[in-house]
């Protein structure tokens, strides 16, 4: 069996500097998104249990053969990678056509792994929208997963309670970060990992047609923020100054 | 066709949406319509506000996302809604992406709020992490929109109408087994007054003093995300932050927290905010209304003998 997790090339959120109120990506480099890295740890567990391969399925611009690297040296097998200069920043539909398109391409698929939203975007739609053109079922928000025999058991984490349900494979499943302690390859691991079978291809030779643009971004701008920023000395100074503003003690 | 259809799990969170779906029918010149699945409740509920249909199938299960995204497009054909408002909770969310894939709509979640533009719905969501909110709104003739809990007031009791609908799935998951999440039920969220600790407090023992000063506050305990899921000395519901909860409190004392913006996304609409930090520079210090650079370890006990 093979094990397919999809994962997310995006900046790195942490080296992001707003200026204006816009954000910067000047010399960011790219990295993969937390969440992603604990789908992936969640299927090297799985590909040892079940002695399946475990492919990671990403679709980027040229970056991403450099950025996947790391995901190949914490346990994926093998990269599939859909690679476009265009593919930089794409949408969550865009994205999902790309992602099915190529996990089709993959024989004998038998859990897609996600994270439960992309480090950037975290609008959760892709896994439920490949889950959706694939006709397969899913399992959101896992913390917990089991094998038993051809199903799995899955542990869910919602708002208030927890939901333990039986699936069959093949199936997609999002996870949440609580899953698992997500693994940090070593340098040379990343450079040794370079090694690893990848196949790249093209939009054009998934023969899909990417839909007209179903969301614009009218604007993108850091919230604005007003604050008093008054130095206090003392705890003293502080609980006088909430006081009289009528926030403690009332 | 054209029509609004709202539809959540949850009905506080269905009763805000009729809110929100109001204004869009209002704008728009749209019809407002409701469904509810396997909740005889709600629909009531939902029937004293708005045009409602209530679906009764035990192959529906709420958990098979599969089966609900089915259901919901079935039930927007058969009622000729193309605008499909959902809730932003985890179930709202899985949905979504699903049922806009199957009506070939473009989706927008998570969203706080949104405007009617020459008849666009400009929503505004948080985007990079949290670090910037993106409006944004959907180009296509179906479109799916899932907001965010508590974003609007739940609707009053109005006119309204309850009427059946049936709909054909095929169920796939099986649940086994649900548990209550353990023990502990505060709302952060409605909580007045904040006093939030993150990894700057160095001692599990500091918390009684955080709880003390809590308490005489009239206020709740919140975090950041490492104390409750990486050292587990709080609750996972109090977590404050992306993957936490939106606070907008009178007041937060937000300590020994440097101020990720993953953090920072949950209690930026706090009306007052405290900064109390050993590190002047952290960026907590530039959100904050006052600022108070000095170590947990003494400014606890003062506070607890300041207030007591």
């Amino acid at each position: 069996m093979n094990i397919v997790v999809a994962m997310k090339q995006i900046p790195d959120l942490q080296q992001v500097r707003i200026r204006n109120r816009q954000p910067v990506f000047e010399d960011v480099p790219y990295t993969l998104g937390n969440i992603d890295k604990n789908a992936l740890e969640a299927g090297v567990a799985l590909k040892e249990a079940l002695d399946a391969k475990l492919i990671v399925v990403s679709a980027g611009n040229e970056e991403l053969e450099d950025t996947i690297k790391e995901a190949l040296a914490a346990g994926a097998d093998e990269a599939y990678l859909v690679i476009d200069d265009s593919l930089d920043n794409i949408a969550s539909d865009t994205s999902a056509t790309l992602i099915a398109a190529a996990i089709k391409k993959i024989d004998d698929v038998g859990i897609i792994l996600f994270g439960e939203g992309s480090g950037d975007n975290y609008s959760g739609q892709v896994a439920s929208r490949v889950a959706e053109i694939l006709e397969l079922p899913e399992v959101g928000y896992a913390k917990e997963i089991e094998l038993n025999g051809q199903s799995l058991r899955v542990t869910r984490s919602l708002e208030e309670s927890e939901e333990l349900v039986e699936v069959e494979l093949p199936t997609v499943i999002t996870v949440v970060s609580e899953i698992n302690e997500a693994r940090i390859p070593a340098v040379t691991q990343i450079l040794k990992a370079g090694k690893k079978p990848k196949e790249v291809v093209s939009p054009h030779e998934l023969e899909i047609a990417i839909g007209s643009v179903q969301v614009t971004t009218l604007s993108n701008l850091a919230p604005e923020t007003d604050r008093k920023q008054i130095v206090v000395k003392s705890v003293d100074e502080l609980v006088k100054a909430l006081t009289t503003e009528g926030l403690i003690g009332r | 066709m054209a029509g609004i259809l709202i539809y959540s799990d949850k009905t506080p969170y269905a009763l805000e949406l009729v809110t929100a779906g109001q204004i869009v029918a209002k704008d728009l010149g749209l019809p407002l319509q409701a469904v509810s699945i396997n909740d005889a409740d709600q629909a009531v509920e939902l029937g004293k506000r708005v045009e409602v249909y209530k679906i009764a199938n035990d192959d529906i299960n709420l958990a098979d996302t599969a089966a609900v995204a089915s259901a919901l497009k079935q039930t927007a054909e058969q009622v000729s809604a193309n605008i499909i408002l959902l809730s932003s909770n985890r179930r709202g969310k899985e949905v979504a992406g699903r049922l806009a894939q199957s009506l070939q709509a473009g989706c927008l979640s998570d969203v706080n709020s949104f405007t009617i533009n020459s008849g666009k719905i400009e929503c505004s969501r948080n985007a990079l992490g949290g670090a910037t909110v993106a409006v944004q709104q959907i180009e296509t003739a179906n479109q799916v929109i899932a907001i965010m809990p508590k974003a609007f007031e739940k609707a009053p009791e109005g006119s309204g109408s309850l009427h059946e609908l049936t709909v054909e799935v095929r169920p796939r998951i099986k649940v086994l087994e649900v548990k209550p999440k353990a023990g502990d039920s505060v709302d952060i969220e409605a909580a007045d007054i904040l006093v939030a600790v993150g990894q700057g407090l160095e001692n599990q023992g500091d918390l009684a003093k955080v709880e003390a000063i809590a308490k005489a506050l009239g206020g709740e305990v919140a975090c950041s995300k490492p104390i409750a899921t990486d050292k587990k000395w709080l609750s996972e519901e109090r977590i404050i932050g992306l993957s936490g909860k939106k606070c907008k409190p009178s007041l937060a004392i937000v300590m020994g927290i440097s101020g990720q913006v993953q953090f920072t996304v949950g209690i930026r609409d706090a009306k007052t905010i405290v900064a109390v930090n050993n590190d002047e520079n952290a960026d907590i210090m530039r959100m904050a209304d006052y600022i108070m650079v000095a170590d947990l370890e003494d400014v606890l006990p003062e506070l607890i003998q300041a207030l007591s």
